[in-house]
């Protein structure tokens, strides 16, 4: 149990953000082993803000913690959201929050819809979902079949059971849909799939880091723009290119301040007294999205799509650093 | 509200014509007209359901599902009629096809992506009330030396352009807006310049006519990464010059008469000049640049007990929405103390304009130009309209200044 004379202090260390909506879980559903799908509306039933296929919502949860989680309903209904929830045993919290404490009923704080990992055009789809990552790829394979775009699903669970919606996409969509629970087949037969690249197909990937990176490392060979991932959690963080102190400025406010290794930008730029909305501090969510005026970023985000890191124009404060001595924010 | 199945209340029906030149030259009567008789109107003329109210318009400009664009936003519905060009992959589709185009255009104009254009675009304001005060002296017309001169100026290069032929940016998008309305005497005006027009600024859209770091190219790079097609490409960069220019010149000519004819509002900006934003967006809302545009009902759809039927055409009144005293306090005064938040002079929901923090930038940079170098703006002359079937647009628009010492 914090003290309450203390959380001022830490208001001011980790603000949380302000959610955009505070929605009504309508409805919380088990979908398979070890995930609850929640349906979310507003209080008084009227219109949600549009998404797209990929996008997510920030889950404020009462605890004030922030979790995302990817929109897998049906963006044609404006009036709900719906998100599943994986129980993460090794998580932060936030799952298990979701699964043990919220109920029917219960307000939640929602922000966004944000995407990330947008459903760009193409001839042909390979979608490959890791468990819970079935999510974001819900309504793309909506969307592409609605496009009339040839497309496959490659599913990969521990078991069938813990596959969300599994049911719901064989009866659906019949042979484009590829079950393989661990325990009956193995891992995904990556190699089978990726092994020859297809020019004109996009693979779109969402799942535990190790898939990704067998994604990644199959598709080595594809053309440059074919492989689209999300990751749930961070990218496991590499060491920062420099670890000396370098100056940021804040061109606006015109101040110069020095960043220790040991801080993040983000934090040396709020001890300068200058305030930066931020939500995830992991890199995950873009909330604290900062132009760069002139240095190079070390960019070490989950957000950026690589031609927005090669621009070098901008970087999320919360985790990325700096590899010039010296990087100037529009701040 | 009554439970028991009523007999649906009449429709009020007018023949009317919204786009007879009278009515465009001054719309305010007919759109008074239009929401004190009810919240659907139908217009017998052209057999469409108009909105004037605010409740009604935004409710159908949020509602994509209901409100389909992909049959055209102008009175011809793609449904039956062949446009007049391919269709935009923005303003003229739903989604799922829009997403990508809107995602693309959106990043590329997107408030941040923009902050590195600001100190350029205010050096160029500030050059060009210069050279205006200092060459044209206390008497000039506003509407080309500034409303005009500025977008030409700085967007073109924003988005690439080549030198020759800018001149031709202005009438296509006065074409293309006309041919939102009826084929009446102002779309039969363009007629034998349409193909010329057409071509000129299809030949733009090529990677090979933009420069290398505009708007254009970013398109084209997008294409390149396959967020769009290599199809898609040159339909989105015909977006920018089709929807980019004359929308933003007759909006600074807004923002400039709504001035010369609210001295004291003018004297608000000269002491706060970073109501600039807030001033162009209270334009918007006051004189609606854009006054028009159509969806079409996906289904038989009730709004406000009247039921329109599949397929059929709605009229949303822009202007008359952004002045309905339901919505907004006293809203034929323009009050740089209001907040104009939720006008939809810029449409709302997923069509929203792609392109308004570039309008945006570019009237913060001229207008707060103009608040430091000029005390005092008022109306030389009369000013003229322009005629067109979807703009509030100018002809001129004669100031005198007195110049800040």
């Amino acid at each position: 149990m914090v003290a309450h004379h203390l959380l001022p202090e830490i208001a001011r260390a980790t603000p949380t953000p302000t959610p955009a909506l505070t929605l009504r879980v309508r409805a919380k559903d088990t979908v398979a082993d070890g995930v609850v799908s929640l349906t979310l509306a507003r209080p008084d039933g009227t219109r949600l803000p549009d998404w797209t296929p990929g996008a997510h919502v920030d889950l404020v949860l009462a605890d004030g913690t922030t979790r995302q989680y990817s929109l897998c309903g049906d963006r044609w209904d404006p009036y709900t959201y719906r998100v599943a929830v994986l129980r993460e045993t090794a998580g932060r919290g936030g799952s298990a929050y979701v699964h043990d404490r919220l109920a029917a009923g219960d307000p939640v704080g929602v922000g966004g819809p944000h995407n990330h990992f947008p459903l760009a055009p193409a001839d042909r789809y390979l979608f490959i979902a890791g468990g819970i990552g079935i999510t974001p790829l819900l309504p793309m394979v909506h969307q592409a079949e609605l496009m009339g775009i040839d497309w496959q699903l490659l599913y990969g669970g521990r078991t069938r059971a813990s596959m969300a919606f599994r049911d719901h996409l064989t009866t659906a969509y019949g042979e484009r849909v590829h079950l393989c629970p661990e325990d009956e087949y193995g891992l995904l037969d990556l190699d089978s799939w990726l092994s020859r690249p297809e020019p004109g197909t996009k693979v779109y990937c969402c799942g535990p880091a190790p898939l990704l990176a067998a994604v990644e490392s199959a598709c080595a060979a594809w053309p440059t723009y074919s492989l689209r991932t999300e990751r749930f959690a961070a990218a496991a963080p590499a060491e920062p290119v420099r670890q000396t102190p370098f100056e940021v400025e804040l061109r606006r406010t015109g101040r110069t301040i020095t960043v220790p290794p040991d801080l993040s930008v983000l934090h040396a730029v709020r001890r300068a007294g200058v305030e930066v909305l931020s939500s995830c501090e992991q890199g995950t969510c873009g909330t604290c999205l900062v132009p760069v005026l002139t240095g190079t970023p070390d960019h070490r985000d989950a957000v950026l799509a690589e031609h927005e890191r090669a621009a070098g124009d901008c970087l999320l404060p919360c985790v990325s650093r700096s590899r010039s001595d010296r990087l100037v924010l529009d701040l | 509200m009554s439970a028991t199945a009523a007999a649906p209340a009449p429709v009020p029906t007018t023949d009317i014509d919204p786009f007879a030149a009278g009515h465009l030259a001054d719309p305010a009567p007919l759109h008074r007209d239009l929401r004190a008789a009810g919240p659907v109107v139908h217009l017998s003329r052209y057999d469409v359901h108009a909105l004037a109210r605010y409740e009604e318009v935004h409710t159908a400009l949020v509602d994509w599902q209901t409100f389909q664009s992909g049959a055209g936003v102008g009175l011809a519905n793609f449904r039956h009629e062949k446009p007049w060009r391919p269709p935009s992959l923005l303003l003229e589709a739903d989604p799922p096809h829009h997403d990508a185009p809107r995602r693309v255009l959106s990043e590329i104009l997107s408030p941040l992506a923009l902050r590195r254009l600001r100190e350029s675009w205010q050096s160029v304001a500030d050059d060009l009330v210069d050279t205006v005060l200092t060459t044209q002296g206390a008497e000039f017309d506003a509407f080309e030396a500034l409303a005009t001169a500025f977008p030409l100026r700085v967007f073109p290069d924003a988005v690439g352009l080549g030198p020759d032929g800018r001149e031709n940016l202005l009438p296509y998008g006065n074409m293309a807006f006309n041919a939102f309305g009826p084929r009446n005497e102002l779309v039969r005006a363009d007629a034998d310049r349409m193909a010329g027009l057409s071509a000129w600024v299809n030949d733009q859209c090529a990677r090979e006519a933009l420069s290398e770091d505009g708007f254009g190219a970013r398109i084209w790079a997008a294409a390149d990464r396959g967020d769009i097609t290599p199809v898609q490409a040159p339909l989105v960069v015909r977006s920018l010059l089709t929807a980019g220019v004359d929308t933003t010149v007759h909006g600074l000519a807004a923002a400039l008469y709504a001035f010369a004819t609210h001295p004291d509002e003018w004297q608000r900006l000269r002491e706060r000049p970073q109501l600039g934003r807030v001033a162009f967006d209270e334009a918007v809302r006051w004189e609606s640049p854009v006054q028009t545009f159509f969806r079409t009902a996906t289904t038989d759809v009730e709004i406000a007990g009247v039921t329109v039927p599949e397929g059929g055409k709605i009229l949303m009144f822009l202007g008359a929405a952004n002045r309905d005293p339901h919505r907004w306090t006293d809203p034929d005064r323009f009050d740089l103390t209001r907040d104009p938040s939720g006008h939809v002079g810029f449409g709302m929901g997923l069509h929203q304009c792609v392109g308004q923090h570039v309008a945006r930038l570019e009237a913060e940079c001229l207008l707060t130009a103009l608040a430091h170098r000029v005390t005092h703006l008022e109306l030389a002359a009369p000013p003229r309209r322009h005629l067109n079937n979807t703009l509030r647009s100018w002809a001129s628009l004669p100031v005198r200044i007195r110049r800040a010492t």
